[in-house]
């Protein structure tokens, strides 16, 4: 079948002809590869993307679930050649490494910051609890994060 | 005339010392950095992998026609379509490309397919019907060992054997079988070139002996092979060995067609070697003042299936059995076992993680034996520069500031003994499942030393070149970023050695240049650095010698504080310096493991604050200090990433990253049951950086990789002792073993 939808703005189609994810719609169909799979159980929050505004992990949502909806991912964050504060953030604060879990923190923070541009550290630290980083151990990412909202303070 | 002052304007940003923003930084955050996962080609085929359901059994037949009856599948392959030699491996070429008559481990690979799109090829691998006969595995190592089923065997003697303490303590230890669980799985594209070779762009560390591996198990000359650095998603010791390596290339050559492979996460935990489970048994002897007299060590480990890098992990184990202390009379035997468990090889840490967990328990042992501090009794013992080595007698010749290491770490700050509320930092969490009157706290210390760069005589080095031209300084290597920011690094070293404020680092492949050896052993700032520091500097003399100046920089040669060439006209001609580092030789052991084995040591030690509920045996990690000898800091910001991860690596350790492996195999190979630290668990980390320069690497800067791990988990374990009083003498610790359920 066809499954119609809107991402980063643009309506989007792709033929569905299997039981697949968006992810892998995303990733194989529609030239977005920037959402990573690493898990396909929805644990490590690599894939992390938002489904009509809702931080879902597009390895579990069917392809097919998605039509009709608006779908942001990673290569839409940054708007109009902006950076995201997030982003700026991060790269700043070294919470970039081998950058596999980058995209998801990126989607999973900036929805965080756009519901509450002041969020606390513990605040913080759930948010982004479904995003597993194997590199940074984590420390400055949560740096980066506490940045951007001293900032918004 | 420009004058000195304005020539200086930006020279000052990226240079050694400094931190600057990653070149790779924006892409990864705009999800436009291309890994190999990402890659594709036109007409491009997938690949995929049956792999043996049993651990040890012998195939009796193989039936291809179903999968080959599937439409889209271009090849279905079996060990006898394998040219070549058709074994590969890190030591020993023991591994079959495709297993021929016997498989030997819980998901050895018996066939692949390459087809139209990626779920046929599974759906086709699938379809293959292979008849088993099965046998009976060898999965206990005890039984491996009194089988004489092993890789290695290490013998260890030094000094007198028959002193006897007045304290005697002895301990038996294990370590469970930890995955790297890097990030991004097992990926790669093979695409042939048309006249008979292959180029690979696959997740390696090393991309010289991928090449090797795939042009001796195929049959294929050196010429016709070229592999490439590719974009990974971390490593830490899983991307050393091939795997998906020689069956994309095998496939594409068969096909004439480009052909990718990923591996599912449940893949990639059987496609790819673990941390070593280890077991180990103590005698340490005292006199009454604590100076340590004599330690006695017997260390297995077991390989599983097949050798990967057993005997330099077993190597590892016994040469640093003793820790960072003064000894005299020491005694190790090890041995790396065959069984059919799942193969080990690397992983961050490479031995010396395994048998710190134990020497540290053991000193902990031993201080409250002797009821002294064990601080105290560390100190007194700590290895310094111009000590032998206990285990190997190589004297110590570079700083080695274990003393100042623990003198720091006593002097870092405790954190605010009031055990919080928050459930986020309670024991179990926002499960609510402890009051803060149910934990209890506990405090552990806990130091390593491990060798840097390849060790035993191997003849280790790495090639760089260094350009200028317009565009600024380029750095070429092979050398594999696997995020710990090399491609920084390498930048500020040209820049600070060439005098330029522009430069870049471009990977390129075995064809272009000598191999930069291995992204593993702390090595790559040292030797890739090395290689850097050497080429520019070489590289800067020759332009100041054509040019008659006595300086280098943006605006190009200078004499005496006079312009005399500007860099328009410098970058006219060609100018490239190749350079190949090698650190100290090192030598094969003797017959009792002594010799100049190593090229260079680095220490660190942590302090681990535990909160632990002990009657439902949860533990929440709250803090964990380190002090660490780093030589220079060339990078500040990345060596801190280097070490919350290496400790966050070594948390997981201690209390819930294991690969349950039962009869072969493995029962918990996803993310969902094999447990991984998350932001919730990641303890408060402070970091004191020792920079006592001498060491080779360039600047006197040391491998910070591996040191993070290697006492972070002991002294989490340690912590957990403290807090419990139980013996706590396995690590994973699990809610059993503190419950005592």
């Amino acid at each position: 079948m066809i499954v119609s939808f809107i991402v980063n703005g643009e309506g989007v189609t792709a033929r569905v002809t299997t039981p697949v994810s968006l992810l892998d719609v995303l990733r194989d169909q529609l030239e977005l590869p920037g959402s990573k799979s690493a898990c396909e159980q929805g644990e490590c929050g690599s894939c992390s993307v938002l489904l009509d505004g809702a931080l879902v992990c597009a390895c579990l949502v069917m392809a097919v679930d998605a039509e009709g909806s608006t779908v942001r991912t990673v290569e839409g964050i940054a708007s109009e050649g902006t950076l995201h504060p997030v982003q700026v953030a991060m790269h700043e604060a070294g919470a970039v490494q081998c950058g596999f879990c980058t995209p998801g923190i990126v989607v999973a923070a900036a929805d965080l910051f756009d519901r509450d541009p002041t969020p606390t550290t513990d605040q913080i630290k759930e948010a982004v609890a479904g995003n597993i980083c194997r590199c940074t151990g984590y420390g400055a990412i949560v740096r980066a994060l506490e940045s951007v909202a001293g900032e918004r303070r | 005339m420009t004058t000195r002052t304005e020539r200086r304007v930006g020279r000052t940003g990226g240079l050694i010392g400094d931190s600057p923003l990653r070149p790779d930084g924006i892409p990864k955050l705009k999800g436009e950095f291309e890994y190999a996962q990402d890659l594709t080609a036109a007409e491009m085929l997938w690949g995929a992998t049956l792999r043996s359901p049993y651990a040890h059994a012998r195939i009796v037949s193989i039936d291809l026609a179903p999968a080959l009856a599937v439409g889209g599948v271009h090849a279905v392959l079996t060990a006898d379509d394998v040219p070549g030699r058709g074994t590969f491996g890190l030591e020993q070429p023991d591994q079959p490309v495709l297993a021929g008559d016997y498989v030997n481990y819980w998901g050895e690979p018996v066939v692949v397919v390459a087809a139209e799109d990626q779920d046929t090829a599974r759906r086709a691998a699938a379809a293959v019907v292979v008849e088993y006969e099965v046998l009976e595995p060898l999965v206990d190592p005890e039984e491996a060992d009194r089988r004489d089923e092993t890789f290695r065997r290490m013998k260890i003697r030094r000094g007198d054997q028959d002193i006897t303490g007045d304290v005697i303590v002895d301990g038996y230890y294990e370590v469970g079988m930890q995955d790297q669980a890097p990030l991004g799985t097992e990926a790669g594209l093979a695409i042939p070139d048309g006249h008979g070779g292959v180029d690979l762009y696959a997740t390696s560390q090393f991309v010289h002996v991928d090449h090797e591996q795939v042009v001796a198990s195929l049959g294929l000359t050196s010429d016709q092979v070229r592999s490439h650095p590719t974009g990974i998603g971390g490593a830490f010791g899983a991307r050393e060995d091939v795997n998906l390596h020689i069956h994309l290339c095998l496939l594409a050559l068969h096909t004439s067609k480009p052909v990718k492979m990923v591996y599912h996460r449940s893949e990639s935990f059987t496609g790819h070697v673990h941390r070593h489970p280890a077991r180990m048994w103590y005698r340490h002897h005292a006199d009454m003042d604590g100076n340590l007299l004599r330690v006695e060590a017997k260390v297995l480990v077991d390989g599983g299936a097949y050798a990967s890098t057993t005997g330099a992990v077993l190597a590892n184990a016994c040469y640093f059995a003793v820790g960072p202390y003064r000894c005299d009379s020491v005694t190790v035997d090890g041995v790396g076992t065959r069984t059919n468990n799942p193969p080990c090889g690397a992983m961050r840490g490479f031995g010396a993680v395994q048998v710190c967990f134990a020497h540290e328990t053991q000193m902990d042992r031993l201080a409250a034996a002797l009821d002294m501090d064990s601080l105290d009794l560390r100190r007194r013992n700590a290895l310094a520069t111009g000590d032998a080595i206990p285990t190997t007698g190589q004297i110590i010749e570079t700083p080695l500031p274990m003393t100042e290491v623990i003198d720091s770490l006593v002097a870092m700050p405790m954190p605010d003994a009031t055990i919080s509320d928050s459930p986020l930092s309670l024991p179990g969490g926002t499960g609510l499942t402890t009051e803060p009157t149910d934990v209890s706290r506990g405090v552990g210390y806990a130091l390593g030393i491990k060798n840097l760069g390849f060790s035993e005589g191997f003849d280790d080095y790495a090639q760089a070149r260094v350009r200028l031209t317009a565009e600024g300084a380029t750095v070429e290597t092979a050398a594999i970023e696997v995020g710990q920011g090399l491609v920084t690094v390498l930048a500020q070293i040209a820049r600070s050695a060439l005098g330029v404020s522009r430069a870049t680092v471009r990977n390129v492949d075995t064809s272009m240049i000598d191999s930069a050896g291995s992204t593993s052993a702390s090595r790559q700032t040292q030797l890739s650095g090395g290689a850097t520091l050497e080429a520019s500097t070489r590289l800067r003399a020759r332009i100041l010698h054509a040019y008659n100046g006595d300086d280098l920089d943006d605006d190009g040669v200078w004499s005496e504080g006079r312009l005399v060439t500007p860099m328009a006209e410098i970058t006219e001609g060609s100018w490239e310096e190749t350079a190949t580092f090698r650190h100290p030789a090192t030598t094969e052991p003797d017959e009792n493991g002594q010799g100049v084995i190593h090229a260079d040591f680095a220490v660190a030690g942590h302090r681990a604050v535990v909160d632990v509920d002990p009657e439902l045996g949860l533990v929440r990690v709250v803090r964990v200090d380190t002090a660490q000898d780093v030589g220079k800091a060339l990078n500040p910001q990345s060596v801190r990433g280097q070490i919350e991860g290496g400790i966050m690596q070594g948390v997981g350790l201690a209390i819930m990253e294991e690969l349950i492996v039962e009869d072969g195999i493995i029962r918990n190979p996803n993310f969902t049951d094999y447990l991984l630290p998350t932001i919730l668990d990641a303890p408060e980390v402070e970091a004191l950086l020792i920079e006592k320069e001498g060491s080779w690497g360039p600047y006197g800067a040391k491998g910070v990789g591996e040191p993070p791990i290697i006492s972070s988990a002991a002294a989490v374990a340690a912590a957990i002792r403290d807090a419990t009083g139980r013996p706590i003498d396995r690590i994973p610790v699990r809610p059993q073993d503190i419950a005592l359920l």
